[in-house]
């Protein structure tokens, strides 16, 4: 597990190999790795001397944190009552339609992951949704139909 | 336009044309005379709870500690609020240099944004900000620096001790108060935690001082504030409207014709309904017995083709999903709330037990841990008590 290690050592380069490092270190993980994994959870524990239990605890916390296997790209639909109200359901259905996937789920090869998430900060523009860090805001689904087009053909 | 509904642009306004001119300024006061100022303007936090500014300061200046905190809490998950994205976008100089006074004023030597992950695309710009912000506190020998720290999805981590948790590397839970964060707080020493906002409007204090601000609002609560509108309107957005609006006054500007029911304050504010819009004024004293209602902001409003169950039943589950699972009466209380409604909708329950419902939610309000448990009951309450035939049939 060389690249997790070469990950921690670049977090704890700033932080320090301190508790405070651990939520840095966890979302630098999951960036890279997609999850976070049980040997990439112990080795996060021994570097910061804490018990691996404590970091299963913060990792199971967060929900911009996963202890499952996600796709390359998460795809985070708002479902908060605002962007609910904006048809939501049809954003979802067009996304489920095109990656032939349901809520919850990745796609076999590991590239796309749909999930829900609450209130992302852009009511005023709603439907919104998150593809990794980008946002798109006032979606239809010829909108999203594109988007979705065009992260298939990135790598 | 009624008056109180011109915007005023105080907080999303241009820059004054010398880069961190009013901190420079403040910079030579003695930190007495700001506190002063900040009490006498009554500046309230902008973060949902409303507590004085100057006092909030004042304490954590007294407070004894080699370190102390600045916080900028940008962790914005209310439903319906944005504002503070587009601060942070737009003037992120204004925020700095409120964090700047403050650090002044209080002896504090690092600082941090706690932006949530949602609002990750804000960092690098954020960042190219606070490199210049460096570069003036050494010019003007002020030794403080600001570091952003990244949530991860966590509505619960914008309560200021589940935020201090949250950094020090602990699971985001809220901490018992008192000790306050002022006197105990990031690392155990004393904090001021400020909404992005309430920095802005503080170094406006500063600048424009006390009396200007006051022209501003109404008794007990003074100044401009930004709304998020959404929801059934023709212009939804980000408003920078004075305090002391009526509900009335602001359907008539805001609403599509239609409105049925305006969400204040969010999923943990009031839903005021249409037969009460004029006599219900935007400020924070008094809560729902009183007719002015407290504020992060957050105006979601609703028109009649909307059902008031489906919108509980979505601030519910909200509640039950982002509950941090601590305390018993919100952990199991949300899921009991969002269970029984569906009872009584679907005719397995009959209408009373909305009752016994109604009393759970005042259980959850003195029991629970923190604001989001106790504030369950706001728009339980307004909702069931407001549209209780749309729960039933
Ligand atoms: C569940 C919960 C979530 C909160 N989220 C936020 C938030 O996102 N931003 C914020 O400024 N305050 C939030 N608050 C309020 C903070 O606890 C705190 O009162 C505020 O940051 C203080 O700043 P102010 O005095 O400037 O308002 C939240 C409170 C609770 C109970
Ligand atoms: S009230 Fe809810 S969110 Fe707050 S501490 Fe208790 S369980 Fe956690
Ligand atoms: S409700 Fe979807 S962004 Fe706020």
């Amino acid at each position: 597990m060389p690249h997790t290690r070469e990950l921690i050592d670049k977090v704890t380069g700033h932080y320090g190999a301190n508790r405070e490092a651990l939520l840095p270190i966890l979302q630098e993980i999951q960036r890279n790795e997609q999850y976070l994994s049980d040997e990439a959870m112990v080795e996060v524990a021994k570097t910061l001397d804490i018990s691996s239990a404590d970091v299963y605890g913060k990792a199971t916390f967060y929900s911009f944190l996963d202890t499952i296997p996600r796709g390359k790209y998460v795809i985070r639909v708002c479902k908060t009552i605002v962007c609910d109200m904006h048809n939501k359901n049809k954003i979802i259905e067009t996304i489920e339609n095109l990656l032939k996937i349901k809520v919850g789920e990745t796609t076999l090869n590991r590239k796309f992951s749909l999930l829900y998430t609450n209130c992302l900060g852009w009511c005023h523009k709603g439907p919104a949704m998150l593809i990794n860090d980008d946002v798109y805001t006032e979606l239809t689904p010829e909108k999203v139909r594109d988007i979705i087009r065009e992260y298939k053909n990135k790598p | 336009m009624a008056e109180r509904l011109q915007r005023l642009d105080m907080i999303l306004g241009t820059y004054s044309p010398e880069k961190y001119k009013i901190l420079e300024k403040n910079l030579s006061r003695p930190k007495n005379e700001i506190i002063k100022d900040l009490i006498d303007s009554g500046l309230k936090g902008r973060g949902g709870a409303g507590f004085l500014t100057g006092l909030k300061w004042k304490y954590a200046a007294m407070a004894e500690g080699e370190q102390k905190f600045v916080i900028c809490n940008a962790d914005e998950g209310e439903p319906g609020t944005f504002k503070d994205r587009e601060i942070l976008s737009k003037v992120p100089r204004k925020v700095l240099s409120g964090m700047g006074i403050c650090a002044y004023v209080i002896g504090a030597n690092k600082g941090y944004i706690y932006l949530r992950g949602e609002y990750k695309f804000l960092v690098p710009q954020l960042q190219k900000e606070i490199d210049e912000f460096h570069v003036y506190c050494d010019i003007h020998n002020l030794k403080f620096r600001v570091e952003i720290f990244l949530g991860s999805g966590a509505y619960v981590c914008g309560e200021e001790t589940a935020l201090l948790n949250s950094i020090e590397g602990k699971r985001g839970e809220p901490r018992n108060k008192p000790p306050f964060p002022t006197n105990i707080g990031l690392f155990g020493c004393p904090t001021v935690i400020n909404n992005v906002e309430t920095l802005v409007s503080a170094m406006t204090v500063c600048n424009i001082g006390p009396d200007e601000f006051k022209k501003l609002g109404i008794q007990d609560s003074h100044g401009s504030k930004l709304f998020s509108i959404s929801g059934d309107t023709p212009k939804p957005g980000i408003y920078d409207l004075e305090f002391g609006l009526s509900l009335d006054e602001f359907v008539r500007e805001f609403g599509d014709g239609d409105t049925k029911a305006v969400q204040v304050g969010g999923a943990s504010g009031f839903c005021v309904p249409r037969k009460k819009f004029s006599q219900t004024t935007l400020g924070f004293k008094g809560g729902l017995s009183g007719d002015n209602l407290p504020t992060g902001g957050s105006m979601m409003i609703f028109n009649s083709t909307r059902s008031m169950y489906h919108v509980l039943e979505n601030y519910l589950e909200f509640f039950e999903e982002e509950s941090c699972g601590q305390c018993t009466p919100c952990r199991i209380g949300c899921q009991q709330l969002k269970k029984g409604i569906d009872a009584v909708k679907r005719g397995i329950k009959p209408p009373e037990y909305l009752e016994q419902l109604l009393s759970l939610t005042e259980t959850m309000k003195i029991t629970a841990k923190c604001g989001l448990g106790q504030s369950v009951a706001n728009s339980f309450s307004s909702i069931v008590e407001n549209f209780r035939e749309e729960m039933i049939y």
